[in-house]
């Protein structure tokens, strides 16, 4: 029976459509009650649902940011520390090696001191003292004697004389012991000198100190900051550890393309170790055999990074005694050495391939007279290039743990973020659903109501006529939330 | 933290053993060229071996690569001109497809003109050789004015078995006769591809050799 069998009622469509229409329209005035309540009801389990999934979306976003802001101030935390720590290394550096020598520096200072003083002490100017002399002549010069006395006047010519010698070996004298006294003034000079290099190097040295303790000021107060969990300090992690993954990305990025290209100048020649034809799950065994050799150089570039402590990815490798890291970072280095000597081999091999290749297509072809000819002399130069490369980049690609770490803890609070925004996000499409079906509630028993017109038209003539008592009309269905 | 580990490793084995289950399929090629030294065909084989050099360079380690000629009973392994199966590693290759080249420089300087062409007989033989070699794309080329001529007694109404195998039909030339009535050459051709084709192999011709390339990728 099909549906027109059934809508046929009579044979004209119009007049069958208006008869199911009358009878549809009696059946829902009839069931009106029981329609409006079931709507309602549907729209509010909806609603209600929706509203308590949003909720506890809410709840899940709040103990996410919460967890986000666990997981960052720890970081900054163990940031912070290690920035603090490594200050105090260098500061503890600084004073080990500069106040070290303090004592020599204080002896030599001491002695520079003394030197410069006994020069003082020599240098000073002693007035020369009057010749003893002077008073015999002052006796002569007073004897009364009659005037133009010749002894008198002999004698006090020889005084005169005398005393003449006596002034011109005086002034020599004292112009000796001032030239004396100048000699031990100049030789003061490289003292002084020395004296303010001595005390330069002390205020350079003293300065250092001081910036570094400015340093761990502003660190300790950041650190303060982090312990005592400040907006700001949240604040000022969060941007910083996102700029840190987009650096890191763009850095990762470069360094897969360095990957690629050492993909590309291994692979090849493997294939005359491995062969090239085998194949595992799709990927040619040379081509695994040369990503194992990557991968292989990576780690043991991400192993000697730790040993170094450069990077904290394995606490294990950190925790270990100084001799047992060092030892290990030999060894990481020593294979790292050997793979970067074997890719410089295999990049050596490719270039000894292509030319074997070039050859023997050109014999295919029949020029090898031109294949000879075009051999030329500067094809060392790219073999030298390959062969550097094959031996520099697992060197570089070591590097790579450092934007590596950077990338792994920043990604943890990248993903934090994104996980609260797909939250909040489900939040809001959950109470608009929430809100949307509730509304559609009543559209729906509006409509419904629409569809039912004429009756209900017929329902309120009648009781206006009949004008019943306010207890016996029938009563509206009562919806919460609906105006 | 060890239940999502168990997921993971689920996860890895259960891609890991899809991976492994489906039927792979070689990725080496194999291919197999007839050469027609019949009459007057002769002539046109330094063409063929300008494409033997071609089909040389573009084939790789692990392919297989034979030549035969097509005389008077061709369905024998007498008739390989040159074989070859090339390694894994490529230097040896490359001296591999030097070593051939050589054997058909050779065979071409002193190659005399067989009396018949038995073309069936030569592709039951190219099957026959490829299966043996297990490669995985397999390319019957057939270097032939496709004109059969059977010596008497010999039976090649024989269906070919030709499935997952393409066959090419390379410098298909046009005989004095098919000049005349070129539906003659036209029935040649579609006779051929019918029988490739009923095998369960698919038909392509190549004139102009210059397209060589797309006869060898896959």
């Amino acid at each position: 029976m099909s549906f027109s069998n059934i809508f046929m009622i009579t044979d004209n469509p119009v007049i069958s459509g208006v008869i199911w229409f009358v009878i549809l329209t009696i059946v829902f005035y009839l069931a009106r009650n029981h329609a409006h309540r079931a709507i309602i009801a549907i729209s509010r389990v909806l609603h209600n649902a929706m509203r308590v999934s949003a909720h506890s979306v809410m709840l899940a976003e709040k103990r996410m940011i919460q967890r986000n802001t666990e997981v960052l101030l720890e970081q900054g935390r163990e940031a912070t520390e290690r920035i603090i720590e490594r200050e105090f290394e260098r500061v503890d550096a600084t004073v080990r090696r500069d106040l070290a020598e303090y004592p020599a520096l204080h002896r030599h200072l001491s002695e520079e001191i003394t030197k410069i003083d006994e020069d003082y002490n020599q240098s000073i100017e002693v007035p020369p003292a009057p010749p003893g002399w002077v008073k015999a002549v002052e006796a002569v010069a007073k004897i009364p004697s009659a005037k133009g006395d010749p002894m008198v006047g002999n004698v006090l010519e020889d005084i005169h004389q005398s005393l003449l010698k006596a002034n011109i070996k005086a002034t020599e004298e004292y112009r000796k012991a001032s030239h004396k006294r100048h000699q031990l003034l100049n030789s003061m000079m490289p003292h002084w000198r020395k004296l303010r290099q001595v005390l330069t190097q002390v205020d350079k040295n003293v300065n250092s100190l001081l910036q570094r303790s400015t340093a761990i000021d502003r660190h300790i107060d950041t650190y303060e900051g982090i312990i005592s969990r400040t907006d700001r300090a949240v604040r000022m992690l969060s941007s910083s550890s996102l700029t840190q993954f987009f650096i890191a990305a763009f850095v990762l990025t470069v360094a897969t393309g360095g990957a690629f290209i050492n993909f590309h100048l291994i692979a090849r020649p493997l294939s005359e170790m491995v062969g090239g034809t085998n194949q595992i799950m799709g990927l040619q065994i040379n081509n695994i055999a040369a990503m194992v050799i990557i991968l292989v150089e990576l780690t043991m570039g991400l192993f000697l990074m730790e040993a170094l402590r450069i990077t904290r990815l394995f606490p294990v490798i950190g925790a270990l005694n100084d001799k047992t890291r060092i030892r290990m970072a030999w060894v990481f280095f020593s294979i790292l050495l050997f793979l970067a000597c074997v890719e410089a081999g295999l990049a050596f091999m490719r270039e000894w391939l292509m030319e074997e290749d070039a050859k023997t297509l050109a014999a295919l072809r029949g020029d090898e007279g031109v294949a000879a000819v075009t051999e030329n002399s500067f094809l060392w130069i790219t073999t030298a290039a390959q062969m550097g490369m094959g031996f520099v980049l697992p060197f570089a690609l070591m590097f790579v743990a450092i934007p590596l770490e950077t990338f792994v803890h920043s990604l943890r609070t990248v993903l934090g973020i994104v996980a609260v925004g797909f939250l909040r996000a489900l939040a809001w499409v959950l109470r608009l659903f929430g809100n949307i079906s509730r509304f559609a509630g009543i559209a729906i028993v509006n409509i419904y109501d629409l569809v039912i017109f004429g009756p209900l038209f017929i329902e309120r003539m009648v009781k206006g006529r009949e004008e019943q008592p306010e207890e016996n009309k029938s009563k509206p269905v009562e919806y919460r939330g609906v105006a | 933290m060890m239940k999502k580990l168990i997921i993971i490793l689920s996860f890895v084995s259960a891609v890991f053993i899809g991976g492994c289950s489906e039927q792979q399929v070689p990725n080496t090629r194999g291919v197999y060229m007839l050469m027609d030294t019949s009459g007057t065909y002769t002539q046109e084989l330094e063409q063929a071996q300008r494409v033997i050099n071609f089909i040389l360079a573009n084939l790789e380690p692990g392919d297989s690569f034979a030549v035969a000629r097509v005389d008077t009973a061709s369905f024998s392994e007498k008739d390989i001109i040159a074989k070859v199966a090339f390694d894994d590693r490529p230097s040896r290759a490359n001296q591999q497809k030097r070593n051939f080249r050589d054997k058909i420089d050779q065979f071409v300087k002193g190659v005399k003109g067989s009396a018949y062409t038995d073309i069936t007989g030569g592709t039951l033989q190219a099957i026959e050789w490829l299966t043996e070699a297990g490669t995985g794309h397999n390319t019957i080329l057939i270097f032939s004015d496709l004109q059969e001529d059977l010596k008497e007694g010999y039976v090649r109404d024989i269906p070919l078995q030709l499935t997952g195998f393409k066959v090419v039909a390379l410098n298909v030339t046009k005989l004095r006769t098919d000049n005349v009535d070129p539906r003659e050459y036209l029935n040649r051709l579609a006779n051929w591809q019918q029988r490739v084709e009923s095998g369960g192999g698919t038909w392509q011709v190549v004139n102009d050799l210059e397209r060589l390339e797309k006869v060898l990728t896959f």
